[in-house]
């Protein structure tokens, strides 16, 4: 026999899925929402994606050369957290603050802590957050939906979570009617998205339901409207796309639980009496810090420590 | 123990964890074919856990087929027998699949197959007799961890089993060996499973089959209900949900009686007994005609083999003469397994002996047999579900990154069974066996210091 063989350990067999894979059924579970910002804010939003996911691989790919890793670019990592912080900019932004979001997203947040999987916070998130503190004017300027319509430049208004009274009823919430990020008025489109995933078995349900079931029992408790709240804003966005990011949220499964009833009590305490309405973006990035520790809490009890031997 | 009552399950408990494997078993149709002796054996002296045997002939010594040619004075060993007959050409060194070295003999066969004038069936009236009778018969676990079966059944005093599980899990892909033998040797099976009940006093014997299987499940089934040899119908047979690792001895507990073996104890802590189908059927054969373990049906299949079949062979018979018996490869091969693709282990020729606790040849061509690229970790979890165990794949990762041996044991490392079900649906195709398998070899040099 001069043939070599490939010695390798056990298994030899492997399920098929790849990293890659995974990243591309978030691709795809965003288009929903993607083709939604089209039609309710125009084709800018395009621009502004596309710059966004742009940037976002460009910056992986110059940090990998840089730091002579092995090149993460293609393994579409880059690009699904380019999209998201493409999603969460408002229709009238200029389109260097998006790309140098998508900078801060993957060399600060994401490559400085050791690249994929080892940042402590969701980069799409924390880039959404330095923005918004860098940049409070331009990242408040909403547009209404459809206002590509009416004028050139867009009618400029609140948010629903600033102000309220804009808001005729669920519905437009729910298909979008309302000013807000390009990815995030459009709850149908999220919640199509999250079904795919679920379905494809990229996430368990389990963060979603507990982040926007707290959401809606605290709301309604407060006496607000549950369903006004669940819609409006981030959440929708936040919940089923940013909390369920596999590297900052808890594997155990009393751990996802912990983690987004928490996600959902400080959303809503930010939104009611904080002075910010950056209910979903901040109470993320808190939970991703708190991780490890939920982890610790909540391990799995071994195969046959479950109960004492008798 | 006695809590728990000893009820027939209708369904299998529920067991955590575990993925689904590809069948492949295309062999589980075919008739198992008898190789006919081959011209040279190397009988390895080291093929059970426990002291390896020392050879008791030296070279120029005719020997026949059932001579023992190796033993050794230790409890947990079994002895080797001669699985041709001819003369011994030398006494040599090899190196075992699993890196161990090994005394191995060489036997040049004559073709005659003279039996040993010594093979006589035993003379079984007690439970002594059986434990001597399983020793002399060098039968170790055939399911794969070659577990001498005298070791087994001796069962200390002060345990109490109630229930024998005979393991017909076999959730291994590609594997079809003991379906075979639960197939065209079925009435073997249930001699063997009376034969073991009576004598340690058994109460229920479960007939672990997965669902896969339902040829062995309906064939078992019906001669299971034997009213003379089991008047109280305490022999059954429990169909299992098809799924790896069923076939894991403390997973097929839990499944079958609902019981878990806490961490470092063992199957008779909770009063069960588990055995390899194919070592009943042997017991129960070596009972009838005391010819020692000498053959064993292997698998043969994989992309690479021309003709797959279950074949038995002589033990000792070098694995590429059996592959050239099943029509030789069909295209280069670039891995050959011995054991399954979860669990087996990778040759690094095709010279390697069959052993008596191998069950498998599979040969890979180039697509099977490369994997893919390791990627970095995206903490997706599949590795914690998939855990059989409860474990934490990750963590436990990390732990060995940072050499932290006590971190290691917290997590449970040594609970671990290398099933492989974490690499298996690992998305990044990270190599974490391997690394748990590093762990515990850590692990294992601290405490040798």
């Amino acid at each position: 026999m001069t043939e070599k063989l490939y010695v390798s350990p056990s298994p030899h067999l492997r399920q098929g899925d790849s990293t890659r894979g995974i990243m591309l059924d978030v691709l795809i579970a965003l288009i929903p929402a993607v083709v939604a910002s089209v039609v309710l804010f125009g084709f800018r939003s395009l621009l502004i994606i596309g710059v966004s996911m742009f940037s976002a691989v460009l910056s992986e790919y110059i940090c990998r050369r840089i730091m002579k890793r092995n090149n993460t670019a293609y393994d579409l990592s880059a690009a699904v957290t380019g999209l998201l912080v493409g999603l969460n900019m408002p229709v009238s932004i200029n389109p260097f603050i998006p790309a140098f979001g998508s900078v801060i997203a993957i060399v600060v947040v994401k490559q400085m802590f050791g690249g994929l999987g080892q940042n402590f916070v969701n980069p799409a998130m924390a880039a959404r957050i330095i923005l918004m503190i860098s940049f409070p004017t331009q990242m408040t300027r909403w547009t209404y939906a459809f206002g590509y319509i009416r004028t050139l430049d867009g009618l400029t208004t609140a948010t629903p979570l600033a102000d309220p009274s804009g808001l005729r009823n669920i519905l437009d919430l729910v298909v979008g009617k309302s000013a807000g990020c390009l990815g995030e008025t459009c709850g149908a489109a999220l919640i199509i998205g999250g079904l795919y995933l679920i379905a494809r078995r990229v996430i368990t349900p389990v963060i979603p339901l507990t982040y926007i079931g707290t959401v809606f029992v605290m709301t309604a408790l407060l006496g607000q409207n549950p369903f006004f709240h669940i819609f409006a804003g981030g959440l929708m966005l936040g919940a089923i796309f940013m909390a369920t990011d596999y590297v900052t949220c808890p594997m155990t499964f009393w751990g996802k639980i912990i983690y987004g009833i928490g996600c959902g009590l400080f959303t809503v305490l930010i939104r009611l009496y904080g002075s910010m309405p950056e209910g979903v973006s901040f109470s993320i990035i808190l939970m991703n810090i708190l991780v490890p520790h939920i982890e610790k809490l909540t391990m799995p009890k071994f195969f046959g420590k479950e109960k004492k031997a008798s | 123990m006695s809590a728990k009552g000893l009820s027939f399950p209708k369904k299998p408990f529920k067991t955590f964890g575990g993925v689904t494997v590809p069948h492949k078993k295309a062999t589980a149709v075919m008739d198992s074919v008898i190789m006919p002796p081959p011209k040279q054996v190397v009988i390895p002296m080291q093929q059970h856990i426990g002291a390896p045997c020392e050879p008791y002939v030296s070279p120029g010594d005719y020997v026949r087929v059932g001579q023992m040619i190796g033993d050794s004075d230790a409890y947990v060993s079994a002895p080797i027998h001669a699985s041709v007959s001819g003369t011994v050409s030398k006494i040599t060194n090899i190196i075992l699949p699993n890196g161990v070295k090994s005394t191995a003999v060489v036997i040049d066969s004559d073709g005659e197959m003279a039996e040993d004038p010594t093979v006589l069936p035993p003379i079984i009236t007690g439970l002594s007799d059986l434990l001597r009778a399983s020793r002399e018969s060098g039968l170790v676990g055939l399911g794969g961890a070659g577990f001498p079966a005298h070791v087994k059944l001796d069962i200390p005093e002060d345990k109490n089993v109630d229930t024998l599980i005979i393991n017909v899990a076999e959730c291994e892909p590609y594997i079809t060996s003991d379906h075979r033998e639960a197939l065209e040797n079925s009435w073997a099976v249930l001699s063997g499973v009376y034969a073991i009940k009576q004598l340690l006093k058994i109460k229920r014997v479960l007939i672990a089959v997965e669902s896969n299987k339902p040829d062995v499940i309906e064939v078992l089934d019906k001669i299971a209900y034997n009213r003379v040899r089991d008047p109280k119908n305490e022999v059954r047979v429990l169909p299992l949900k098809t799924r790896y690792p069923q076939g894991a001895e403390k997973i097929l507990i839990q499944a079958c009686t609902g019981r878990q073996v806490p961490a470092g104890k063992l199957p008779v802590d909770v009063g069960c007994l588990v055995m390899n189908v194919t070592s009943v059927a042997f017991l129960a054969t070596y009972m009838k005609t005391g010819m020692p373990l000498i053959t064993k049906r292997i698998t043969v299949d994989g992309s690479a083999i021309k003709r797959p079949a279950n074949v038995i062979v002589p033990i000792g018979t070098p694995i590429k003469d059996v592959i050239e018996f099943c029509g030789g490869y069909l295209q280069t091969p670039k891995k050959i397994l011995m054991g399954g693709p979860m669990m087996g282990l990778a040759l690094y020729d095709d010279t390697m002996p069959v052993m008596k606790h191998t069950n498998a040849v599979i040969a890979f061509g180039e697509n099977e047999a490369r994997l893919p690229d390791e990627t970095e970790c995206i903490r997706c979890g599949r590795c914690m579900r998939a855990c059989p165990m409860h474990l934490m794949p990750p963590a436990i990762c990390q732990a060995v990154e940072s050499k932290d041996i006590n971190g290691m044991k917290k997590l449970g490392i040594l609970d671990c069974m290398e099933c492989g079900c974490c690499s298996y649906s690992c998305p990044a195709h990270r190599f974490i066996v391997q690394k748990i398998r590093t762990g515990k070899d850590m692990i294992r040099h601290s405490e040798s210091k």
